[in-house]
Parts: structure tokens; C-alpha cells; sequence
């Protein structure tokens, strides 16, 4: 009986080993089915964690490139910025270096023991800075104490530096830390937090030339963080430099030219569309937005009535006034409406229908050929002009000057003002074109708008006869070496669709303005070479008294267009002051001054000074600025405009 | 004592496997200890020479017939529990943890020598104990008791991994002695309260800790779950072929914890990839498998009790290990034997081996 229970129990305890063995077969098999999950299925993403683990990428900025004028001169540059940095897993003992370093170099040791604690949870090899922008002598203090300063390291950043201060603050722009919708953008794909980019006018418009490729280390860390090695290095290349259009001395004369008034000037070369002089006054110190702005500017430049960080010249849309009457003459020209005898009796008012047109002068012009008509800026002739004519042969006109569309300058968001017909009219506001509102834009008013830009570009295609330019701002890229890479040519955008004989009709007008008895621009005038210019006023708001006591943001923008020498044109300008009531008073003189800075430096052509040194008068502030109330461009509507 | 007939008996198989480990294990710590600032001997001259101790000491253990462990084996279970008790109370503290006991000329960890102590206990129980059908409720109750005194102490310590194992090695011969289904069910509706109360009152907070981590390595990546995320990332990251040899970033870097020791197969992993881990695992499984093989060969059923126990001894060894390892079970500190460095865990497991060549070898004296 024992032994019957014995061997079955052999037996049973046989079979049970066989499971067992299942058992354990299975359980292996588990394991292996996770060793293949982890091993094959999964081992892209864990060898992608392995090596990030092991990796530390270390970015080295590249130098920006710099921006010259035409001359060579250099306008923005880069300034080397030092630090003091200390490198957390090379210190032994915090509170004897800290206690070192402020002995040594005076700083402040509380600050920049608060600087280290903050940085703590970061890794032991990445620098943490305990005093930016130290000085020269800080830093050769430092370099004599070295061996008494394991772990401190002096970190060299470019920062940039506006070699003549103020001048050209809004063209050139500045740079800032790439924002978080930046980074979003096409074509920024490669930035990172933290990197410093073009934030507006060229510095951001060539972003790409300047920025150039930045480098950087790879190093491998074990898992206290500690570097073991650099497994690759990638050096920064410098950015490419521009070379702009812009003459510093032309544009250094322009800026002081307008001295506290508002307003922008572009001046240009007839022959080419390259941007000599490219103003918007008054400006800022780009050099203070590279960095942390203190509240007090920035409360300053926001609360000025003349909107200093505007760029007037890029963005700002103004009436051209009267300066848009040869435009009109043109149309009538061509369309044989007129011819260069025809004369009209200017009363001071022209009727019609129920409404009263007035001429700027009361008195009236008497008879009025069209040479007179632009020398003494007969309102009068121009509405007789523009109602024969009507609105959309006006527009076709400056259409044909390619008026109404951006001329495709290299800055961003240039504007494209306005040329109104029936049908914009009829879009916009859903209203018919009356045949009244016709009369307003012959003389440059209603809902016509220009930039300074377009301006420049009108006055130039009067001069050279119907070609336009695509005005630009940029002359050569050239490498760090200096090699060129890229070189703006002249381009052509269009040809006017005007008669010689019409061009030089208006041209004479344009003379007589300046160089005739009763022209309104003799401000212009110039000793040595004919200059001839178009004055203009726009209406700021409808209906005013023109006493003197206008408050500053009801007073009416003054226009001046010129271009010279008359003969065989080579510069183009075009000026606005904002509320600076008459073109002929305080435009035409700006236009002339830009004008002579041309002529002067043509007489006595400037070697590369390497600098355009600023005199800094832009910083004094007159009563006349305290004084200046807010101004804004409101829609000019209108009538009659004295000018 | 000894025959010839023994020597020629002499299971090749068995030494062939554990030795063939044990030189991979070599290379291994090898590669894991080059980062490692060695200050005298090497690890891995050391652990070729605990491998030479451990062979003498299976040798040494053959040689004897097994049988006479059977007489005094109650008295080993008695004299590791008050072994076990000394430690509580005079033991060396060392990581929040009193494992060893110093008896002068050498430091002891009692709970190690346990999980063989219990293989034997059990077989001896188990020897005069026939039941036909499998166990009933009211005979399993004593040989719990008797898994229950040693696994109490050890978790006492605390030393989780250890009571796991003894705890793992007595059920499993339990299973193969037998179980009836109600005795099944019986334990499953006991154990599962019991997992409940342990847990609330039983288990220190870093033991819970190493629980939760695993179950959810993301909660503190740099808690006691970062060594399980690291050990993945090591795993994972030998992909197929592996990073090659002394080339794994995650050991050679430091990634990882304890990577000469409970670690070492996360090393081997990512140095070797998927192709080296099923060598290895085919070494093991050959290795409990055989062991198995030579208990369902035995023809006496102590020795059969005594093969099941020293193979499951390896067997949950090796699954909690690499369990560990890839992240599938808790951080619990157990060595993957013959592979592992550490002279305790390579002489209990040769001890182990002894055993089975032991009653291997011995087969066909009925």
C-alpha cells in the first residue's frame, strides 16, 4: 500500500516538474518579449534619450555683420561686451572666491552670490554670469589673478554699437532677443530662444545677410554633468556686411536740418533709385533697445507728440497737396486739355454746382498759364484742370507714375498710400464718386495719400522724364573679407506714359517755383545750380482759422519735392514736417540743405573716414518741443489749401 | 567517500552552463568598471577569483552525499533564525539597512545563507509529508509557518528583495509538492487582505517609494525612479546589435546605478543589444531547465525536493533581476547569479550548484 502511494506520487511529482518547466519557459518568454519591446520595437526613442543624456550642445553666437554707407563709413558695428562668469563644477570653496572677486574687482557680493544661487539647478559645467559688461580693467585684473581663480572665466559677446549715435535710428533699426511669435515665423526655423535678432529697419530686413551661422560645441557629460570632451565643434561664421545707398554726410546734414521739427525726408539719385538720405525725425538711440530700456526713455519717446520710434518715411502716408499738381498738370498735358499756354482766370474761388472752391490766395491769381500755376500754386487752375479731366484720368496718371503701390524699397511693411477712384470709392464706401470730390484731389487733397517714399520717386520721375527707379537702400553685400556677394543693380520698374514735351513743361513750372519772383520755394535756391521743387501744404483737419494761434496738432503738413541740377538732374528729395504749416517756410529750406550736402560732397568727394562723428545737438530739447501737443494724421477732406 | 563512478558521473552540463555565465559575468564587470576609479584589485580579477571559491565550494559540497543534510536540517533552521535575530539586534548598519553580522573574522549576511536553509527545510519537510492530491489548507499551514518566522526577520531588516526570494523559493516547492484548487483559492482570498494590510502598515516609506516609482517611473526622475529610466534608456538603447563592447554611453557615462552589481545586465544590454541578452537568457533558461531536469531524474524525493528548490532559488533570481532591470518589477537589490560581481551572491549560487551536481551525479546509487 506504501509503495502503490509512493510510486504514484513519483509519478504525479514527474508531471508536475514538466510543468514547472512550462512555468518557466513562459516567464523566459515574457522577458524576452519585453527585452524586443524595449531593444527593437522601441530603440529609436531610447537611443535618442541615451544621447541626450550624453550630449550638451553649447551655442556659440556668430558676429553680426556690419552696416556702412556708401562711402565705406561705418554705421553699426560691433563692440566686444565682457562678463564674469564662473563655471560651478571647477569651485571648491563658493564663499572664499566670492570674497576674492570682491576684494579684487569692487563689485557688489551679495549680488553676485544671489546671481549664483539663482543659476544652481542648472548644469555644473554651463557658466554662470555674475557681472555683465565689467570693464577692461576689471578684466585684466582678473587675467593677472587667474591662478588664484580656478572656475571664473571672462565671457566675450559682441554687442552692438551705433557708431554716430542717433543717426538713421529708424533705417538701420535694432536688435533684440527673438520673441516667441518670431520664432513662428518662415524662415527662422534654425533660431533659438535667446538669440539676437534684427527687430526692425534693415537690421531686420536683412536679417539673414547679417545674422550669419552660428557655431557651437557638442560636449559629452557623464551623469554629474561634468564635460569629458567636445565630440564636435562647429565655429560661427561672421554675418555678411551691407553697404547701403545712404551718404552719412547727406544724411547727417538732413537730420540736423529738421532739428526739433517732425517729419521725414528721403532724398535719392534720379539716375539709379539708390536712397541717399533716408530721414524720420526726430529719432531714438537704437543702442539703448539692444539691452534693457529703462522705463523713464521709454516712457519718454512713448509720450512724445512727435512719435519719435515712428519711421515716418517708411510707414507714414501724408496728402501730397500741391505738390501732386503736376501730376494733374501731366494728365492735362496728355490728355490735351491743356497746353502750356492755355491760361485760366483765377478770382480766388471756383463754383460749382451749389459748393464754393477756394484758392489759397483770396485775392485771386487773375489770368494763369500753367508755368504760373505751379510758381505761384494756383488752386483755381487746378480744379477747372481736374473737373474737365475727372477723377479716373487723375488716377491713371499717378498710376502711371506707379503711385499707389509700394515702390519695393527693402524695408518691411512699406506702405502704399492712396490714389482714389469711382470704383475705390464705390468698394470702400459703397457711395458713387461725386464730381465735387474730384476738384480736392487735382490739388493733391481728399483721400489722397503718398509716403515720402512715393514722393521722392514722383519728383525723381519728373526729373528724369518718365523712369521710375525702384528706390532702394542697399548697395553691396560683401562678405567678411570684404569680397562682394551681391550688388544692387538699377532697376527699372516701369516708364511713364508722358510726353517729352509735357515733362519739360511741368519742369519749367518746377524752376520757376524756386527761381522765379513770386515762386513760393525760393528757400531752395542754390548759388550754383538750378534746383526746382514743387511746394505743397496739407489740410491736417477741414475747416480751421489760419491765425497764428493754430494749436501744433491742428497745424497743416508742409511739403517740399526738388530735384537738381536742373539741367541734368542727378538728386531727387522729397521733404515733410508734420504741422510745419507752409513747404515753402520750413520744408524748402530741409530740401535745400539735403541738396547742398549733395552738391558739397560731390565738390569734395570724402575719403572713408571710417565714422561719421555726431555732434550729439539732437539731445537738447527745446520749448518749442515741450510745447508740442499730440499729433495725429487725421483724414484730410477738403477744400481749399493756401499755399 | 568518494567513488569513481561519481567522478565519472561527473555533470558537465550543469558546471559547462554556471561556468560559461560566470565568464560572461567576467567581461561584463569588466567593461561596467572601467569608468570606476579602482583602488587596488580589479573587480573583475576579484570576481575571477570569487568564481575559483565558489567552484572549490560546489565541489567541496558534491562531495558529500546530500543525504546527510537531511538529519540535520532542522537544526540549520534553527540556527539561522537566531542568527537572524542577532542581526536584528547587533548587527552592522549600514544604507538604512542591518543586514550583516560581524563574527569577527568575517562579515555574514544571514538572510543569504537562508534561501538555501529553507530549500533544505522544506525538502525535509516535504520528505515525510505524502499527500495524494495535493496539499489541503490544514497542511500547508505549518510549512507556512516555518516560511513565515525567516521571512518576517528578513523584512525586518528591512531587506524586501531577500524575503521575496525565500518567500518565492518555499512556494514554489510548495507547487511542486502539490496544492489542492480549494487550497489555491483559500490562499488567493487570504493573501490578497493581507497585500492590503502589509502595505498600510508593513512596508517602510521607501519600500512603498521604489512600489509607486515603478509603477509610475515618471514621478520622480530624479527619485529612486531615475535609476529604473536610466536602466531602460541603457536597455533600450543597445538596440539590436548593441553599442559594442566598453562602449555603452549610459554605463561608461555613469548613467547608470549600481552597474557592476544589481545592474550589470543593463550594461551587458546596452553593450550587446538584443542578439547578446538571448544568448544569455538561452544560457539561463538552459541552466533552470537542466536543474529541473536532474530533479525529474532524481529518483528519491528529497533530492527531487532539494534540485526544485535550488532552481528556483536561480530562476527567481534571474526573472526579478532582469525584471528590475527592463523595468518591470520594483528596484528590489537582487543580483543576477554567476553575472552580478559580489562574492556572496557567486557562493551562494555556487553552493547551489553544488547541490544539483550532487544529486546529479548521484542518481543512480538506488
Amino acid at each position: 500500500m506504501k509503495e502503490r502511494r509512493f510510486v504514484r506520487e513519483l509519478v504525479e511529482s514527474k508531471h508536475r516538474i514538466l510543468m514547472l518547466s512550462f512555468v518557466v519557459g513562459f516567464v523566459f518568454l515574457l522577458l524576452l518579449i519585453r527585452l524586443w519591446h524595449l531593444q527593437i520595437l522601441n530603440a529609436d526613442d531610447y537611443q535618442a534619450m541615451s544621447e541626450n543624456n550624453r550630449l550638451r550642445f553649447v551655442p556659440v553666437a556668430a558676429s553680426r555683420g556690419t552696416i556702412m554707407d556708401r562711402t565705406g563709413a561705418i554705421l553699426v558695428n560691433n563692440r566686444p561686451s565682457f562678463s564674469l562668469a564662473v563655471i560651478p563644477q571647477e569651485v571648491k570653496d563658493r564663499e572664499t572666491l566670492l570674497t576674492l572677486l570682491s576684494g579684487l574687482l569692487g563689485l557688489d557680493r551679495a549680488d553676485m552670490a544671489e546671481r549664483w544661487e539663482k543659476n544652481e539647478g542648472r548644469a555644473k559645467y554651463y557658466p554662470i554670469v555674475l557681472a555683465s559688461n565689467i570693464s577692461r580693467d576689471h578684466v585684466e585684473i582678473i587675467e593677472e589673478n587667474r591662478l588664484r581663480l580656478p572656475g571664473i572665466e571672462i565671457e566675450m559677446k559682441p554687442v552692438r554699437e551705433y557708431s554716430s549715435k542717433q543717426l538713421a535710428a529708424h533705417l538701420l533699426g535694432y536688435i533684440g532677443e527673438i520673441s516667441e511669435k518670431e520664432m513662428g515665423l518662415p524662415g527662422f526655423d534654425e533660431y533659438n530662444p535667446g538669440d539676437y535678432i534684427g527687430k526692425n529697419g534693415i537690421e531686420r530686413a536683412l536679417e539673414k545677410e547679417l545674422h550669419g551661422n552660428d557655431g557651437g560645441r557638442q560636449l559629452e557629460v557623464d551623469a554629474r554633468g561634468r564635460v569629458l570632451r567636445t565630440v564636435s565643434e562647429s565655429f560661427p561664421t561672421v554675418g555678411n556686411s551691407v553697404i547701403l545707398t545712404i551718404d552719412g554726410a547727406i544724411q547727417k546734414q538732413a537730420e540736423r536740418a529738421f532739428g526739433e521739427q517732425a517729419g521725414a525726408a528721403v532724398a535719392m539719385d534720379v539716375r539709379t533709385g539708390e536712397i541717399l538720405a533716408f530721414v524720420s525725425n526726430p529719432g531714438f538711440d537704437p543702442s539703448l533697445f539692444s539691452g534693457k530700456l529703462p522705463a523713464d526713455i521709454w516712457k519718454g519717446y512713448l509720450e512724445d507728440k512727435r512719435h519719435p520710434l515712428e519711421n515716418k518715411a517708411l510707414s507714414g502716408q501724408y496728402p501730397p497737396g500741391s505738390t501732386y499738381k503736376m501730376i494733374t498738370a501731366l494728365a492735362g498735358l496728355q490728355d490735351n486739355t491743356i497746353n502750356e499756354s492755355t491760361t485760366v482766370n483765377c478770382t480766388g474761388s471756383y463754383d460749382l454746382g451749389s459748393s464754393t472752391f477756394k484758392c489759397w490766395n483770396k485775392k485771386g491769381h487773375g489770368s494763369t498759364n500753367l508755368r504760373k500755376s505751379l510758381r505761384e500754386s494756383c488752386d483755381v487752375y487746378y480744379y477747372q484742370l481736374g473737373e474737365k479731366l475727372g477723377v479716373n484720368k487723375l488716377a491713371a496718371a499717378a498710376t502711371s507714375f506707379r503711385l499707389g503701390t509700394p515702390l519695393g524699397v527693402e524695408l518691411l511693411n512699406e506702405r502704399s498710400g492712396l490714389i482714389p477712384t469711382a470704383e475705390w470709392k464705390l468698394k470702400r464706401f459703397g457711395k458713387r464718386w461725386f464730381h465735387g470730390e474730384t476738384l480736392p484731389v487735382s490739388i493733391g487733397q481728399g483721400a489722397v495719400l503718398l509716403t515720402p517714399i512715393q514722393l521722392a520717386s514722383m519728383i525723381s520721375t519728373i526729373a528724369n522724364e518718365g523712369t521710375i527707379y525702384r528706390p532702394h537702400l542697399v548697395k553691396k553685400i560683401v562678405d567678411a573679407d570684404g569680397k562682394t556677394l551681391k550688388e544692387t543693380k538699377a532697376e527699372i520698374l516701369g516708364t511713364t506714359s508722358f510726353s517729352k514735351e509735357a515733362f519739360r513743361a511741368v519742369k519749367q513750372g518746377l524752376l520757376a517755383v524756386v527761381n522765379e519772383p513770386g515762386g513760393t520755394g525760393a528757400a531752395a535756391r542754390q548759388y550754383d545750380v538750378k534746383v526746382a521743387g514743387k511746394t505743397g501744404t496739407s489740410q491736417v483737419v477741414k475747416l480751421h482759422d489760419s491765425k497764428m494761434g493754430t494749436p501744433y496738432q491742428y497745424r497743416d503738413h508742409a511739403l517740399f519735392v526738388a530735384f537738381a541740377p536742373f539741367d541734368d538732374p542727378e538728386i531727387a528729395v522729397a521733404v515733410v514736417v508734420e504741422h510745419g504749416e507752409h513747404g515753402g517756410t520750413s520744408a524748402a529750406p530741409i530740401a535745400g540743405k539735403i541738396i547742398r550736402a549733395y552738391l558739397d560732397g560731390k565738390k569734395a568727394p570724402r575719403k572713408n573716414m571710417g565714422g561719421i562723428s555726431s555732434d550729439g545737438t539732437d539731445d537738447e530739447n527745446s520749448d518749442d518741443e515741450k510745447e508740442s501737443p499730440n499729433m495725429k494724421k487725421p483724414p484730410v477732406d477738403g477744400a481749399a489749401v493756401h499755399d | 567517500m568518494i567513488d569513481r563512478r561519481l567522478i565519472l558521473n561527473i555533470d558537465w552540463v550543469l558546471f559547462g552552463l554556471a561556468v560559461a555565465v560566470c565568464l560572461l559575468g567576467i567581461l561584463n564587470i569588466y567593461s561596467a568598471t572601467t569608468p570606476y576609479k579602482i583602488v587596488g584589485m580589479a573587480y573583475y580579477t576579484k570576481q575571477c577569483y570569487w568564481m575559483l571559491a565558489g567552484i572549490t565550494i560546489s565541489l567541496v559540497v558534491c562531495s558529500l552525499d546530500y543525504h546527510i543534510l537531511e538529519n540535520f536540517s532542522y537544526w540549520l533552521y534553527g540556527f539561522l533564525l537566531f542568527l537572524l535575530l542577532a542581526v536584528l539586534i547587533i548587527g552592522k548598519r549600514s544604507m538604512g539597512a542591518t543586514r550583516w553580522l560581524n563574527l569577527g573574522f568575517i562579515n555574514i549576511q544571514p538572510s543569504e545563507l537562508m534561501k538555501l536553509v529553507i530549500i533544505v527545510t522544506f525538502a525535509r519537510f516535504f520528505n515525510n509529508f505524502q499527500s495524494v492530491g495535493g496539499l489541503t489548507v490544514k497542511e500547508v499551514l505549518l510549512p507556512l509557518t516555518l516560511l513565515f518566522l525567516p521571512a518576517a526577520l528578513i523584512m525586518k531588516q528591512p531587506d524586501l528583495g531577500t524575503a521575496a526570494l525565500v518567500i518565492f523559493i518555499a512556494l514554489s516547492m510548495i507547487l511542486y509538492v502539490g496544492l489542492r484548487w480549494s487550497t489555491i483559492v483559500t490562499f488567493i482570498g487570504v493573501t490578497i487582505p493581507m497585500a492590503v494590510v502589509s502595505w498600510s502598515y508593513l512596508l517602510r516609506p521607501y519600500q512603498k517609494n521604489r512600489v509607486l516609482d515603478f509603477l509610475d517611473p515618471e514621478r520622480s526622475k530624479l527619485g529612486s525612479g531615475y535609476h529604473i529610466i536610466q536602466s531602460k534608456i541603457a536597455v533600450g538603447s543597445g538596440g539590436f546589435w548593441g553599442k559594442g563592447f566598453i562602449k555603452g554611453t549610459q554605463s561608461q557615462l555613469r548613467f547608470l546605478p549600481e552597474q557592476h552589481t544589481d545592474f550589470a545586465f543593463s550594461v551587458f544590454a546596452e553593450e550587446w543589444g538584443f542578439a547578446g541578452c538571448l544568448f544569455l537568457i538561452i544560457l539561463y533558461i538552459s541552466l533552470v531547465l537542466w536543474g529541473l531536469n536532474i530533479a525529474r531524474r532524481c529518483n528519491d524525493r528529497f533530492g527531487a525536493l532539494l534540485a526544485v528548490g535550488v532552481t528556483a532559488m536561480l530562476f527567481w533570481h534571474i526573472v526579478i533581476n532582469m525584471g528590475m532591470v527592463t523595468g518591470l518589477f520594483p528596484v528590489v537589490g537582487v543580483p543576477l547569479p554567476f553575472f552580478s560581481y559580489g562574492g556572496t551572491s557567486m557562493i551562494t549560487s555556487m553552493v547551489g550548484i553544488g547541490l544539483l551536481q550532487n544529486i546529479s551525479m548521484r542518481r543512480f546509487m538506488f
